[in-house]
């Protein structure tokens, strides 16, 4: 039974894999996650799209390697023990794609409740909202629910994207 | 994975099949009388009824059961094959492709060209008969006089089915049940090929027949019981004591392996290798080929580790899986070979029909059929080559009266040949018409400011203006001369190949254009380099030499970035800069000078590693906008180096150095 990020549907939780980039936790769709890996050496592009400026060899398949980070305006430090590059599958135009992230740290895999989803507020936020599909709630901690195929489609050209939700 | 659709099937059996109907329709025109020939276009046509009522494709079957109707008096001998019914049948060939592509929106067009046929089949015929047609037998017997009244003879025919005919659709009963439609039968059936019950495919018929048939029908009807299963079958047919001489048509062996007889002429592909043939999906192949080049990454690793390590049975091991991996390699780069000639065979109809709308006649030659080249090349080769032909013949050769006032044969001729060279492929297309007018070009050359108006340029270089964008468009030279339209497109798809493109061309002597490509898109020879931290692959074809960078360029504030390489000024670029590097300006800097067209550049690097077989990958569209590279491999060590696309660099380049001149010239005024 596949379970998606559908934050209003009622009844549906998510199960997600929760990260953490600096001091927030993402939450990302637990079935796209092909593989988590150790810091592997990265490829840098000269003059590519600094959100997408490395390439690193997953089982011998060249994936694209995307900070996030950048993207929500927080701090880059280097690589420590506790990165880990996640591998997810997503959908680019039609088409589905390899891609890595990098995380500062990965936490687990966890259900998140439907009713503890809420839609990105409009105010209150300093990420563009585009970029969040919702906010999730765990304890005390709130969980950004990144929207993840708008983020990959064409790095920031938010417009062109069409809406996924139905 | 999914089920493939079965129409998706039908469209590319159709396909298939259509251009085998083209091929054999051209072919007749040049020999007529060939009974092969029109077996095998009659076949096609007979496949594409069956499948296409199959599969709901009524429209089609509806017409090509009236085309087949008509053609079937040239099957039977009754009307000759002539060139106007050559015509018509390709018109109708190309009608049914439409209606295959696009249902429901061509009907109104197929009656048309029904008519044209039938009117063409029927005035041909001796006996004048009225446009409905009698049945085939009737037709038969009409055509061939001389058989009507032959005695009844009788025949034994042995027969076996092909392995897969059962689940290709035939059905032996109806086999039997037509022979006896033919006279009286003693049919009896050997049993001896049937397998235990426990390895019995259910799908394959194992039965061996013998059938006695008296008839007073030629030999002919016999044959054309099996003629729409004959592909893999055995059949032999002969006569018994007591009976006439053979029908002349028996002059070959009896016994005919129906594979070895069957396509002649079939030049498309496995079909022509007579052994058997396994259709894959282009998927499929691709992804094997990165398999393929995983392993050989996973195996140059274990090589490293071999190379460093003390034991001997490391090495040992290593060795052999090197030598497995290469063959492995090879094998699948072979798999995706494709000989060219399934490319040719689509430009005779293009030639056909061009020398017909132009009044031209054009002898059209093809060489080099068996030359094989990776099928993605040989996919993105047929526009350019539909256009060099097409220009060619268009305004290459001249009318007939201007070739005989030139002293030519009034045929012109265009020569398409292809030839291996080393690890190129080398195609041309040579024509004996006008040859290109270099006055004309380099007035032209000179209005649009490509050229000093004094400038001294070899023919060769000054032909290469006409690939300039725009250049091309100019309407006096394309009328004039000719060459032009689209051929910048032309050279960008071929460069896209990592191919080059050359013209020659004598006054009146002709046009010769040489493609030359690399045999394979997947795996290239590369040369190493570093820059800063990030190592790089070079094409290896597109590099001339390396050199030294002169201490006194190496600053990098002389205001100048020209080479003197023996005499001549070569332009350098520092990817350094390029590339934003961060880290400190080494010393001893080398200059690996490529050449991207027509000019040579120098690229300056930190280190030059070293030639290495390079896998090719290509970025994910999230890189599409960076164009310097055209790919990316993987290492020995399984860290990821880019490939540099020689072509976008150097403009990159060019409008990099521009944009620095401009600064400094801003910040000196």
């Amino acid at each position: 039974m596949r379970t998606g990020i559908h934050p209003g549907h009622a009844g549906r939780a998510m199960t997600a894999l929760t990260l953490r980039l600096q001091d927030e936790v993402f939450a990302i769709d637990a079935e796209s996650v092909r593989e988590i890996l150790d810091v592997v050496p990265i490829t840098e592009v000269p003059n590519a799209n600094a959100f997408v400026g490395g390439l690193i060899n997953v089982r011998g398949r060249i994936v694209p390697l995307a900070d996030l980070r950048l993207l929500f305006g927080m701090d880059r430090p280097p690589p420590d023990v506790n990165t880990r590059i996640v591998v997810i599958e997503i959908d680019l135009d039609g088409e589905p794609t390899i891609v890595a992230v990098l995380a500062d740290r990965v936490h687990d895999v966890s259900e998140i409740e439907a009713a503890t989803i809420e839609q990105a507020p409009k105010i209150g936020m300093r990420w563009r909202p585009k970029y969040v599909h919702g906010i999730g709630k765990r304890g005390d901690e709130f969980i950004i629910i990144p929207e993840m195929g708008r983020i990959f489609a064409t790095g920031d050209a938010g417009p062109s994207v069409s809406q996924k939700r139905g | 994975m999914t089920v493939m659709d079965p129409r998706d099937v039908f469209h590319q059996e159709a396909r298939e099949l259509l251009d085998q109907l083209e091929e054999a329709l051209l072919d007749l025109g040049t020999s007529s009388d060939d009974r092969d020939l029109v077996d095998c276009a009659f076949r096609a046509l007979h496949t594409i009824k069956g499948s296409g009522a199959m599969f709901g494709f009524d429209e089609v079957a509806g017409f090509v059961h009236e085309f087949e109707t008509a053609f079937d008096r040239v099957r039977k001998g009754s009307v000759a094959v002539s060139p106007p019914l050559v015509q018509v049948a390709l018109a109708a060939k190309d009608h049914i492709a439409r209606l295959i592509a696009e249902p429901g929106l061509h009907a109104a067009d197929g009656e048309t060209i029904l008519k044209k046929l039938r009117a063409i089949v029927s005035s041909d015929e001796d006996s004048g008969r009225s446009d409905s047609f009698a049945p085939a037998d009737a037709q038969a017997s009409a055509a061939e006089p001389s058989r009507v009244q032959s005695p009844l003879q009788t025949w034994r025919v042995k027969f076996r089915l092909a392995e897969n005919a059962l689940v290709l659709g035939a059905n032996p009963v109806l086999l039997l049940n037509e022979l006896r439609e033919l006279g009286p039968c003693e049919v009896s059936v050997a049993v001896d090929a049937v397998p235990p019950l426990e390895s019995i495919d259910s799908e394959v018929c194992y039965l061996d027949w013998e059938v006695v048939v008296s008839t007073d029908r030629p030999r002919q009807a016999i044959d054309d019981v099996f003629i729409f299963i004959a592909d893999g079958m055995e059949l032999s047919i002969e006569t018994l004591a007591g009976t006439v001489a053979e029908s002349p048509r028996d002059d070959k062996a009896a016994t005919t392996k129906a594979v070895d007889v069957d396509k002649p002429r079939d030049s498309t592909g496995a079909g022509a290798k007579g052994g058997t043939s396994v259709r894959v999906a282009a998927e499929r192949l691709d992804e094997l080929m990165d398999r393929v080049g995983e392993l050989v990454i996973a195996q140059a690793r274990l090589s490293q580790l071999a190379v460093a390590s003390d034991d001997g049975n490391l090495k040992n091991v290593a060795e052999e899986m090197e030598r497995l991996a290469s063959s492995l390699r090879d094998t699948t780069m072979g798999i995706r070979m494709v000989p060219i000639g399934s490319l040719f065979g689509r430009f005779r109809r293009l030639v056909h029909d061009l020398s017909h709308d132009l009044d031209k006649e054009v002898d059209f030659v093809t060489a080099g059929e068996d030359t094989e080249l990776d099928k993605t090349v040989i996919e993105r080769l047929a526009d350019p080559l539909v256009h060099l032909i097409r220009n060619s013949i268009d305004h290459g050769l001249e009318v007939p009266s201007r070739r005989i006032a030139a002293g030519k044969a009034a045929r012109g001729q265009v020569r398409l040949s292809a030839v291996h060279t080393g690890s190129e492929v080398a195609i041309s297309i040579v024509d004996d018409g006008a040859g290109l007018d270099a006055d004309r070009i380099r007035a032209k050359a000179e209005e649009a400011g490509l050229i000093a108006p004094d400038a001294k340029l070899a023919d060769h270089d000054l032909f290469q203006m006409v690939f300039h964008p725009g250049f091309s468009t100019a309407k006096e030279i394309t009328a004039l001369s000719g060459r032009g339209v689209g051929m910048d497109v032309v050279k960008r798809t071929i460069e896209g190949l990592r191919g080059r493109i050359d013209l020659g061309s004598r006054p009146s002597g002709g046009t010769t254009v040489t493609l030359r490509l690399p045999l394979t898109l997947a795996i290239i020879e590369g040369m190493l380099v570093r820059v800063g931290q990030g190592r790089y692959s070079i094409p290896l074809s597109a590099v001339e030499e390396c050199v030294e960078l002169p201490r006194d360029a190496e600053a990098g504030n002389s205001g100048r970035n020209f080479l003197n390489i023996r005499g001549h000024l070569v332009p350098f670029l520092r990817l350094r800069e390029l590339f934003k590097t961060r880290t400190a300006i080494e010393p001893h800097q080398k200059v690996v000078i490529v050449s991207a067209g027509e000019s040579r550049v120098g690229l300056v690097v930190d280190q030059v590693i070293g030639n290495s077989q390079t896998v090719i990958k290509s970025l994910s569209k999230l890189h599409a906008d960076v164009e310097n590279f055209s790919g990316a491999t993987i290492l020995g060590d399984g860290t990821v180096a880019l490939i540099l696309d020689v072509a976008h660099l150097v403009s990159f380049g060019q409008e990099f150095e521009s944009r620095l001149r401009d600064e400094r010239i801003g910040r000196a005024a």
